[in-house]
């Protein structure tokens, strides 16, 4: 598990390790079962404090990609396919989010945007019939 | 030996004052560092950092007030405080004649909880020589020689003064390294200071900061930074300068477009600068060294 942390971007960090470990999740990079570091080697790794880490994987348990087991150990959730796909379409959302705002900025309603995600999807898919 | 009855707070400072001539280095300073945390003193050289350290090593009398480390009086026992007490300073005045086995064999013999084997395993870790001589070493090793010799007894309590000032960034890493397996061990406690604050946001969960020998701001990193806010503020009318807004601490910007630091709750700034005819266009969660530099910009102005 490959997480990278910034302290200079003002997001907290247990923060970008949990929406980094969702990301891994959704994206299906940690499958379902796969074993998280103990709290301790992630901390020593990231060199960020342990009570930090221990929020982040407190955080994934409540959100339910992660479960802890009795023998100690943090694995990722069983069935995360439902969990997997509210998460990539939260991924989504928050893009989505992002792609409104600009749009508002620059005078162009939610119904143009909907017109031009149509018009890009035809054209991407031309392009994949075109190329084999 | 009578044993300390464990205490909740690692320090307990009551209004310590301190002055040297006619300088305030602490000016009744009250400060509470609960068991297990990283706490980071953060502070511009000279705003008392290293005074307030050398109150908790004993090295100091509080002029008034009280100074409790691990419950009991550090001028009044100084074995029975220094003991458990590992301690790291920027300056780092090891003995330069010494050879690394020497300052090893020679700081064990005041440590009776030494642990010959944690030593000699950091010794190997931080790549130091035995034969080799301290004044030989490079910084960034001389800074790891310390370490070893403040860690070897695993002390209940790390203080560390400025440990990564000047170091080379394998150095900090091991410091850091060292301050994150210290605290990972349940009930130890660390203090560090530190002007590198991007440091201290990663590794502390405790912050104090401290100005002209006062802490201004004591408490948890989380809460300082939920206190908070980047925001950047649009006119409808270019402006010379930020109209005065409650709660900004500092600003920067020009024409229409400002952006401000502030403390306080974010829906009521936003209340001031509706009432001032702006419009929030951006905000973020400030570092925690734009948070200090703001802090220390408002007290100055």
């Amino acid at each position: 598990m490959h997480l990278h942390i910034s302290s200079g971007n003002g997001i907290p960090i247990y923060l970008q390790i949990v929406n980094q470990v969702k990301y891994l999740v959704a994206s299906g990079r940690l499958a379902s079962g796969a074993e998280l570091p103990a709290i301790r080697t992630l901390a020593e790794r990231l060199l960020i404090n342990p009570n930090t880490v221990a929020r982040a994987y407190r955080e994934l348990e409540y959100a339910g990609i992660v479960t802890k087991r009795r023998t100690a150990g943090t694995y990722v959730s069983d069935g995360g396919s439902p969990l997997a796909r509210r998460e990539r379409l939260k991924i989504l959302t928050e893009r989505i989010d992002g792609l409104l705002a600009e749009a508002h900025q620059m005078k162009v309603d939610a119904e143009e945007i909907i017109g031009l995600i149509r018009q890009r999807e035809e054209s991407l898919q031309k392009l994949a019939v075109e190329k084999p | 030996m009578i044993a300390a009855l464990p205490t909740e707070s690692v320090i307990e400072l009551r209004d310590v004052t301190r002055r040297f001539g006619a300088t305030t280095a602490l000016d009744q300073v009250s400060l509470t560092v609960p068991r297990g945390v990283v706490f980071g003193l953060v502070g511009a050289n000279g705003a008392g950092k290293t005074t307030l350290i050398k109150h908790l090593l004993g090295l100091f009398k509080a002029q008034s007030g009280t100074v409790r480390v691990l419950g009991m009086d550090p001028v009044a026992d100084p074995p029975g405080v220094l003991s458990r007490i590992g301690y790291l300073s920027e300056e780092n005045d090891l003995p330069g004649w010494m050879r690394v086995h020497e300052l090893l064999r020679y700081t064990r013999s005041f440590y009776a909880a030494w642990d010959q084997a944690y030593a000699e395993k950091l010794r190997q870790q931080f790549g130091l020589d035995s034969a080799s001589r301290i004044k030989d070493l490079s910084k960034g090793h001389r800074a790891r020689a310390g370490l070893l010799i403040a860690l070897a007894h695993r002390p209940e309590f790390l203080i560390l003064d400025e440990p990564s000032s000047g170091l080379d960034p394998l150095a900090r890493r091991d410091i850091l390294g060292a301050i994150i397996r210290t605290v990972a061990d349940e009930g130890r406690t660390v203090l560090f200071s530190s002007h590198l604050l991007d440091e201290v946001e990663r590794v502390s969960d405790h912050v104090a900061m401290m100005y002209q020998g006062r802490i201004f701001h004591c408490g948890l990193l989380d809460d300082i930074k939920a206190t908070h806010h980047r925001v950047t503020l649009r006119f409808p009318e270019p402006q010379a300068r930020l109209p005065l807004l409650a709660g900004v601490l500092a600003s920067e910007g020009s024409e229409r477009e400002w952006t401000a630091v502030c403390s306080g709750a974010l829906d009521e700034f936003q209340v001031a600068a509706a009432a001032a005819g702006a419009e929030i266009v951006e905000r973020q969660v400030p570092t925690l060294d734009e948070i200090f530099l703001a802090e220390v910009a408002a007290k100055k102005s």
